[in-house]
């Protein structure tokens, strides 16, 4: 067991140690500012500017948090505090399935069902950040659920007792009793769900159209860190090729971050929640 | 106006087809502490469960017969739930309160009943903690979690969130049995401080507590296993622990079975 966490812990340093020095060229020649703010991709010209990416992956964050997080939380309130037992051991097995899809197949989907709508509904060419959030929300969505099941499960029944027989209704027993004493697995559930939604590459790809610009419009062409780097990988040299690892970094950076703030409200959620 | 808070008629409950209570019948005196006692499994949760029709909350349940309170049938059609159980507050046997502030577990049921007014929700926090003997010990610290408080102080919370929602009849089922010494005998003078104002009917596996603070107990057994539990007495408190009635009851008063 001991073992096993070292080789975990000395993986993440390797990759770490090993992505940083290979970025290193570029990020010395750029400059670290310029690499993250530059507002130009343009590798073959030189121009080595994140900006667009980190805003399209934003973008697309954002937009996959707003749409997956309220759709995957309110899921899991059905699920544990509405839904007939019958019904949820029927659906649970249909949302866990969910995760397990190839994310090119989601990929697929958006490409011939979502890409179409957006094009109609928005105008442009379709791919774009509208299209790359709703596939994202959908992939976010099955993590979510059942990590916030888990946690208003976790609730006791003496909760739901307490405010039911106090004469209140069961939405208000569910939003202002479990909901609150599951907030720190609701927020894990989140985190998880974007760790997730950063890390996704291909769905994404499909369906964002891949031009390294700001997003401006609903329907129109952005592109991704993670995307990017997949793209790029099969014929980037070079300098080019050294500033994917840059991207790489970054993306780690940026995971950190994110298991950082779950690891954080965990505990604080530990603190406020300490019985006797 | 009758005598009695809340009147069963032939009361009989149902787990699937597990018939768990058979006739029950039983009327409790306005403003008296009535105790049920039996042995483990039979059925007194239930019982006072079907009072306040949290029952079906726990699990399917069918019940028959009558539950007489204030001129209604509880198990009536037109009987409103939400109205029931604020007029019958319940106490669980674990400590529950919400993890939340002390000032909003109070505050809880009244918010519920969409009572906003800061001064209102104040006042009631007040007197209802001071109702609990609670008021001297937390008032310095309303907005500190709930959680916080000793197992005992928490019991007693629950108490005055019960009681803020001014209830007529206060169900407590086994409220004692997860404190120590010293938290049940504050509870019990604060049970018997409230039945001036309140109905209480409390379940308890301590023969000594309901002979100490029931007016009324009753005694509630199988007369087979597996078959449903019914009342074997029910009487005032001094008789069922001096002179009962039925040789079942003194043998489990003395303890020697159950
Ligand atoms: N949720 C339930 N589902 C099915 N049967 C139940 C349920 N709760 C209770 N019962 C059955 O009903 C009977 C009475 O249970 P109840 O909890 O009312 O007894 P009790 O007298 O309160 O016991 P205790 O002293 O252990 O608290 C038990 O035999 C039990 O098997
Ligand atoms: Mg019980």
């Amino acid at each position: 067991m001991a073992a096993a966490a070292a080789t975990a812990v000395v993986g993440v340093a390797l990759i770490f140690a090993f992505v940083l020095q290979t970025a290193w060229p570029v990020l010395t020649r750029v400059g670290i500012a310029q690499f993250i703010f530059g507002d130009t991709w343009y590798p073959t010209r030189g121009r080595f500017g994140l900006l667009p990416l980190v805003a399209g992956s934003a973008a697309l964050l954002l937009g996959a948090l707003l749409l997956g997080a309220p759709a995957g939380v309110m899921t899991a309130i059905f699920l544990s505090e509405y839904c007939p037992k019958r019904l949820a051991s029927l659906l649970r097995p249909a949302i866990d399935l969910l995760a397990g899809i190839p994310s090119v197949i989601y990929g697929f989907f958006g490409l011939i069902s979502i890409v179409p709508i957006v094009r109609s509904v928005f105008g442009g060419a379709g791919f774009g950040p509208v299209a790359g959030s709703l596939i994202l929300a959908v992939m976010i969505l099955p993590t979510i659920t059942s990590v916030s099941r888990d946690a208003l499960e976790a609730v006791p029944r003496d909760y739901r007792l307490g405010g039911l027989a106090l004469g209140a209704t069961q939405w208000r027993t569910v939003y202002d009793v479990v909901v609150p004493s599951a907030w720190s697995g609701i927020v894990t559930s989140v985190v998880l769900g974007v760790g997730r939604a950063v890390g996704e590459t291909m769905a994404v790809l499909m369906v964002i159209g891949n031009a390294p610009r700001f997003p401006r419009a609903a329907g129109q062409p952005i592109s991704a860190l993670t995307s990017q780097v997949a793209l790029d990988m099969a014929y980037a040299s070079g300098d080019h090729r050294t500033a994917l690892f840059g991207i790489a970094a970054l993306l780690l950076f940026i995971t950190m971050g994110l298991v950082g703030v779950g690891r954080l409200t965990v505990r604080r959620q530990a603190r406020q929640g300490r019985r006797r | 106006m009758s005598e009695y808070a809340i009147e069963l008629r032939n009361v009989s409950v149902a787990y699937g087809d597990c018939q768990c209570l058979a006739d029950v019948s039983l009327a409790i005196p306005i403003n008296s502490v009535v105790a049920l006692i039996g042995p483990s499994g039979c059925g007194k949760s239930t019982l006072i469960r079907s009072m306040n029709r949290t029952n079906e909350l726990v699990a399917k349940t069918v019940t028959t017969g009558e539950v007489n309170f204030g001129g209604r049938d509880v198990y009536g059609s037109r009987m409103d739930l939400r109205e029931l159980r604020e007029r019958i507050g319940m106490v669980f046997q674990r400590p529950n309160p919400f993890p939340k502030s002390i000032f909003d577990n109070v505050a809880w049921g009244l918010r519920s009943n969409g009572i906003r007014g800061r001064k209102r929700l104040e006042e009631a926090v007040e007197r209802s903690l001071r109702a609990a003997a609670l008021w001297d010990a937390v008032s310095s610290k309303l907005d500190q979690p709930a959680l916080g408080l000793s197992g005992g102080q928490q019991q007693r919370l629950c108490i005055a969130r019960a009681l803020a929602v001014e209830p007529e009849i206060l169900l407590m089922d086994e409220p004692c049995s997860a404190l120590d010494p010293i938290a049940t005998q504050r509870i019990e003078d604060l049970i018997d401080e409230l039945k001036e104002r309140y109905t209480i009917v409390i379940v308890t596996h301590n023969m000594q507590q309901a002979a100490r603070i029931a007016d009324f107990t009753a005694f509630l057994m199988a007369e087979q296993p597996h078959e449903p539990s019914r009342i074997v007495e029910f009487g005032r408190s001094v008789e069922i622990f001096t002179r009962p009635g039925d040789e079942r009851t003194e043998a489990y008063v003395t303890g020697r079975f159950g």
